[in-house]
């Protein structure tokens, strides 16, 4: 599939034997914009990690489109707020896949971290210390570091925890831009409303994959109802699992087919 | 005037050994103020302190096989270091061990077998040596050793400055755009023991971290940037090891000893009456703006 950006081939992801993401199979089209959403503990957060490489997988394969730049901002920041860092730096960091370790700063660089900053609503911010940002403002400050890294792949896991109304409108703006400026764009999301509204692809995963394709069909209430079956807790005696057993879900989803 | 001179300068012109202990402290705060400047920010304090342990059983090998010799020891030194460091760190990288804990098993048996093997062999007045250091004492080679390290630590650091802020502010982020997070943690660690055993020359295992901490830690009230922070940290540390001398000098105090207390003086100062001290935070703050 050439517009593919992200494919994924029986792939399953997990911690000590036990499988978090579980045979997902399927490709993620260039340009789209899709909602990941499930239960706590369906995988979401271990597939951006697959998807980034923190993780390796147990079997299978996740293949990024060779010279694509991802930008990821985690659901648990190890962000250190009493670090002594201004907004700058922090945003500055998004600078890195451009400069590197030793390639200077130049000024419009400096301009782009002022843009950044200014899309998110946080114009003037440049000299204030991190650790006198509400929790609102330092999600926007990561996202204007986003903007920064200019990524074609962003994966943003659960950006609108404990946010405000008027934060998520406004972050939920930015990542429609993203979508409009072509780049390829997944979210974790827990609300369902959020994701029918301003979504046009999501994918329901509940350990295995439910649902995939166009959103207010994912999340038809038999999808959500299947995906609900799927208990969440790890079974230490559970069986394992031989890779030619049938499965039922491991069909192939094919974003892009969708009209 | 005479008086300021005599007091202040003339210790310094008339003795060559106080020209060299000034000279070895004076390099050794510039390189380590850095140093301890990151390892604050990386709440890795405690950490400086049990490196500076673990350098002990190196030392004491080399006092073993060679007697009070600069290189043997320096090399121990170095060795135990870097297996206690490299140790402690795969452990909390490789499993779900933290590194507090790790490194705290990994420095006490290493402290043990320092101090079995200095007993071993020779005088208490030895073990005092190992222990806290010879500032008066130091020769020619030893301030080689120190000037060295002193270089190549301000050098690494600002190479690697953006992977060390970056490592420091935002860890997860780092490994997701680049592949250095964890060396920069073992390079960092590695300058964490240069310096101590650059340190133990003159200060001994027990307060060689004393000019990587204290000042550093008095920086933090301050600034509000790292790069200020280091500057800060370096003054204190030059400041703390002039007066150090001169108050060793005048009324016959344990060198060493006597640079690390007033570190710690600069520390209390800083603590109370810091940009971010005590007396600030402290200050009742009824008067607001608007906004």
């Amino acid at each position: 599939m050439p517009d593919a950006c992200l494919t994924f081939t029986d792939l399953t992801l997990g911690y000590g034997g036990h499988p978090a993401v579980h045979h997902l199979s399927g490709t993620v089209r260039k340009g789209s914009l899709t909602a990941v959403v499930g239960a706590n503990g369906s995988g979401k957060s271990t597939l951006m990690k697959g998807i980034v490489g923190m993780l390796a997988p147990m079997t299978g394969r996740c293949v990024v489109q060779p010279g694509m730049r991802v930008a990821y901002l985690p659901q648990q920041s190890e962000l250190d707020r009493s670090f002594p860092a201004r907004v700058a730096d922090l945003v500055s960091l998004g600078l890195w896949p451009r400069r590197g370790l030793l390639g200077r700063h130049r000024a419009g660089d400096r301009e782009a971290v002022a843009r950044a900053l200014s899309a998110v609503g946080l114009e003037g911010f440049e000299r204030r210390p991190i650790d006198t940002l509400s929790g609102g403002q330092i999600q926007r400050a990561l996202f204007a570091r986003v903007l920064v890294q200019d990524a074609d792949l962003i994966l943003l896991d659960e950006p609108f925890n404990a946010i405000d109304t008027r934060t998520v409108g406004d972050l939920v703006e930015l990542i429609k831009r993203w979508h409009g400026e072509e780049r390829t764009v997944l979210v974790v999301v827990h609300d369902l409303d959020l994701v029918r509204e301003n979504f046009p692809q999501a994918l329901l995963l509940a350990r295995r994959p439910v649902a995939w394709g166009d959103a207010r069909e994912t999340l038809a209430p038999e999808n959500l109802l299947r995906a609900r079956r799927f208990h969440e807790a790890w079974d230490e005696d559970a069986p394992w699992c031989e890779q030619d057993h049938g499965h039922g879900d491991s069909r192939a989803w094919e974003q892009g087919r969708v009209p | 005037m005479s008086i300021l001179h005599e007091a202040l300068v003339a210790p310094f012109l008339e003795f060559g050994f106080m020209q060299r202990a000034l000279l070895g402290a004076l390099m050794l705060s510039i390189g380590a103020g850095p140093v301890g400047v990151f390892l604050m920010l990386r709440r890795m304090s405690l950490t400086g302190d049990a490196m500076a342990h673990a350098i002990l059983p190196g030392a004491a090998a080399g006092f073993l096989l060679y007697g009070l010799e600069l290189v043997p020891m320096t090399i121990g030194g170095l060795v135990a270091g870097a297996v206690v460091a490299l140790g402690a760190g795969a452990v909390s990288r490789l499993t779900v061990q933290k590194e507090d804990a790790s490194m705290a098993a990994f420095y006490l048996i290493a402290l043990s077998v320092g101090v079995v093997m200095v007993s071993m062999r020779g005088s208490s007045i030895d073990l005092m040596h190992v222990l806290f250091g010879t500032v008066l004492a130091l020769n020619g080679d030893a301030l080689t050793l120190i000037g060295l390290v002193a270089a190549i630590t301000l050098t690494t650091m600002l190479v690697f400055r953006r992977a060390l802020i970056a490592e420091c502010l935002d860890p997860l982020f780092l490994r997701s755009v680049s592949r250095l997070g964890s060396p920069v943690h073992f390079i960092f660690l590695g300058l964490v023991v240069l310096n101590l055993v650059a340190g133990f020359q003159a200060l001994g295992t027990l307060l060689s971290v004393g000019l990587m901490v204290l000042p550093a830690a008095a920086a933090r009230f301050w600034a509000n940037r790292v790069e200020t922070m280091c500057l800060i940290a370096m003054a204190i540390g030059v400041l703390a090891s002039v007066s150090g001398l001169l108050l060793s000098y005048h009324f016959s105090l344990p060198s060493g000893p006597a640079i690390i207390l007033s570190a710690g003086l600069a520390y209390a100062v800083s603590v109370l009456v810091g940009a971010r001290g005590l007396l600030t935070t402290l200050r009742p703050h009824t008067s607001h703006r608007i906004a």
